[in-house]
């Protein structure tokens, strides 16, 4: 690939970030991170002291780990939309590579619901559900209607 | 704002210029990220399927409680929290170098990549430890009407459910646990390691190509920029990651 030219012929405007400007922001990214993971780090130790009593609450459980997958998807955000400078790009860029990742509510939503649905139909029907194996065929019915 | 009042009046798809204002490259290198948060999207969300299929999962806060140089100290969360620092502040040492590249500072660039590349290496190392930790760590077990012990492997998981009352040299016995664990502990952060092990050498040329001054004589550092957005898209994954296997 050939850059030699100081002007990009893609690029028609520069975003022109002001030096200070710039560290500022990224200096406040990385204070956010750091204490939404902290939070995050909190809430786990929090999962492990009730695990440690035998008639814990498993709705609480599911609500924090809720709580813990929103402050995830917060931290993607501020990674790609700071650190990745998406944010600063033009709209139709931006709809490009994120409108194609909403198929994985789908995606999620699908397969977790079919893991879970197994689990109920192991659990339901015992081992008779998932029986694949293959019965003998019987030499009558290897040649119906074989002449003799 | 005179950004803002050039996109509003610029005619992007008047033809003659390029309708998202990017260069070729920094533009396929979202579109190729794009396609890699598909394949870790698929590998995590396999692992979710084949969990919630199962009655029993390994707590993540027994399996991963060691320190190095702890002993048997019980430091759940401790060791991993580490590591997901070391990557957060390696993704901001290459925000650093990209912001450097932006305004042609050469010594800037040079220092901030070798932090990032430091931080790489160290989290690779903290990598290193923690599967000869669970590789090795032998845990006791009752396998095919025999006590046994194993440590876990993509075949073996000592991480089962415990045996009421049955005792072995003072350790409690367990069942062994889903297989499907350690195959896909080791699978996805393997793969995940392997991102940030090729990260780093991307980042290491890009540090020779600065110090042979290869971006001065092209009179731009774009080049770092876009081994700036495939560091932190491993980042990224680890936020997943760590969420997926150690969080939740």
């Amino acid at each position: 690939m050939d850059h030699s030219n100081t002007d990009l012929a893609e690029v028609t405007f520069h975003h022109a970030p002001s030096g200070d400007e710039t560290v500022k922001r990224i200096i406040k990214t990385t204070v956010i991170l750091s204490v939404i993971t902290l939070i995050e780090l909190a809430l786990g130790f929090g999962i492990y002291y009730m695990h440690k009593n035998p008639d814990y609450s498993h709705s609480l459980v599911l609500f924090i780990k809720g709580v813990i997958v929103i402050l995830s998807l917060l931290k993607a955000f501020y990674i790609v939309g700071v650190f990745m400078h998406l944010g600063d790009e033009i709209r139709n860029l931006i709809m490009t590579i994120v409108v194609p990742l909403l198929l994985f509510v789908w995606f999620i939503a699908a397969f977790l619901w079919d893991g879970n649905s197994w689990r109920n139909l192991r659990n339901t029907h015992g081992k008779s559900i998932p029986q694949t194996e293959q019965h003998q065929v019987t030499p009558e019915a290897k040649k119906p209607g074989g002449v003799e | 704002m005179a950004t803002a009042q050039a996109q509003m009046d610029t005619k992007w798809w008047s033809g003659g210029k390029s309708p998202f204002n990017v260069e070729y490259g920094k533009l396929m290198m979202w579109y190729f990220l794009m396609s890699d948060a598909f394949t870790f999207g698929a590998f995590l969300i396999s692992y979710g399927t084949i969990r919630f299929s199962q009655n029993y999962w390994p707590d993540p806060n027994k399996v991963f409680n060691a320190f190095p140089f702890a002993g048997h100290a019980n430091l759940p969360l401790a060791f991993v929290s580490l590591m997901t620092f070391i990557l957060i502040v390696s993704s901001v040492t290459m925000v650093l170098a990209v912001h450097a590249g932006h305004h042609m500072d050469k010594k800037g660039v040079i220092k901030w990549m070798a932090w990032t590349i430091v931080g790489g290496i160290a989290f690779l190392a903290c990598q290193a430890w923690e599967w000869t930790h669970l590789i090795t760590g032998d845990h006791v077990v009752m396998l095919d009407g025999k006590i046994q012990e194993i440590g876990t492997t993509v075949s073996k998981n000592p991480w089962g459910p415990e045996i009421p009352g049955l005792m072995h040299d003072g350790h409690q016995v367990h069942k062994p646990g889903p297989v499907a664990f350690g195959g896909y502990f080791f699978g996805i952060t393997g793969f995940h390691g392997f991102h940030v092990l090729s990260g780093v050498v991307i980042n290491i040329i890009m540090l020779l190509m600065t110090i042979n001054g290869v971006f001065d004589r092209k009179g731009h550092y774009l080049m770092i920029e876009k081994a700036g957005l495939y560091w932190h898209f491993v980042d990224l994954v680890w936020v997943f990651v760590f969420l997926c296997f150690y969080l939740i």
